[in-house]
């Protein structure tokens, strides 16, 4: 039985924290990609911060259409610039040991044409301000991913954080 | 390493097609993934709309919660001809996840849950359900209002063992 679901690789925060998780030189030969994302920021006091996502190093061309629930109400926005950057995460001042939990897909990330991907994420911690996210994203950009980086802003993605990097084949 | 997510069938568009159509669905599985990347060739904007098992009837209903960048709607439809699998538009590719549990099983009627992103556009997350205790053995997705699928267009179901 032909195996369509490869763990590519898998990174876990250690001591200290991390100013980003980072996968490269991912390989062509999977039809999708599925990040699988466990994060917490430091930020001080706050109880969420956002971690922003790029390709290829490249900080241009990026979009996402977002709908939000905080428990009270729903709201949708756009965004566009230098990453997507809308992953909530809890922050320090969220109650502790919680951590967001996101899943982004990625199809056909190595073909030729923008890549269109699908993200959802929660921010959960039993208080106030926490998030359920739905994200369309859009990488204007034809070249294949071959690296993807998720930065914690200007602070750090704290220990225990970790991302998982699978490749899915249709093959 | 045991595998537990298998491709069943794909299907990449040579030329723009109105219809996909997967048939003769193994019952092997304990749960069907359906992943569409596709664009529309003809209409600004239009609806995939789905059937199972080729069945035409008002068996089907849905509930959908809907971003457009600007606004936040809920909306819902019962005993319709369709399920409904959200937004492709002829300007962004679509990118669609829709999840089936249970698809195989004779006893309960068929659910399913779509996430349907186009990024310029809009993004939904609907909850399908089929009124019918037949095990799930083919799919066919067309457009709402006649549009064709691109060519070019990738539609890829993946089955899911327990074991």
């Amino acid at each position: 039985m032909a195996n369509t679901y490869t763990l590519i690789s898998s990174v876990t925060v250690g001591s200290g924290g991390s100013a980003s998780i980072e996968f490269t030189s991912i390989p062509a030969t999977y039809t999708d990609l599925l990040v699988k994302l466990s994060g917490r920021s430091s930020r001080s006091a706050a109880t969420m911060e956002e971690f922003v996502l790029t390709f290829n190093n490249n900080t241009s061309s990026y979009s996402e259409r977002q709908l939000r629930g905080d428990g009270s109400s729903v709201i949708s926005q756009t965004f566009s610039g230098a990453s997507i950057q809308q992953l909530g995460q809890p922050g320090a001042g969220a109650t502790a040991n919680t951590f967001g939990n996101w899943e982004f897909y990625i199809p056909n990330y190595a073909g030729s044409n923008y890549k269109s991907i699908s993200l959802d994420g929660v921010t959960e911690n039993n208080a106030t301000q926490a998030y359920t996210n739905f994200e369309a994203g859009l990488w204007s950009n034809t070249a294949a991913i071959t690296s993807i980086k998720l930065s914690a802003g200007s602070y750090l993605a704290v220990q225990y954080s970790t991302a998982y990097l699978y490749g899915i084949s249709n093959a | 390493m045991a595998s537990t997510y298998e491709k069943i069938a794909t299907n990449t568009l040579g030329s723009a097609a109105a219809t996909v159509t997967f048939s003769t669905i193994s019952g092997a599985y304990t749960d069907l993934v359906f992943i569409i990347a596709a664009g529309n060739s003809t209409t600004a904007s239009d609806q995939i709309r789905a059937q199972f098992n080729s069945d035409t009837g008002s068996n089907y209903s849905f509930t959908q919660i809907v971003g457009n960048g600007s606004t936040a709607t809920s909306g819902r439809s019962s005993n319709s001809t369709a399920m409904r699998f959200g937004f492709c538009s002829n300007n962004t590719e679509t990118n669609a996840i829709i999840q089936i549990q249970n698809y195989s099983n004779t006893t309960t009627y068929k659910s399913s849950l779509a996430r349907i992103n186009n990024p310029n556009v809009n993004l939904y997350a609907v909850v399908n359900l089929w009124r019918n205790t037949s095990a799930i053995t083919n799919i066919s997705l067309f457009m709402e209002s006649g549009g064709n699928f691109n060519s070019g267009s990738t539609f890829t179901l993946y089955g899911i063992k327990a074991a």
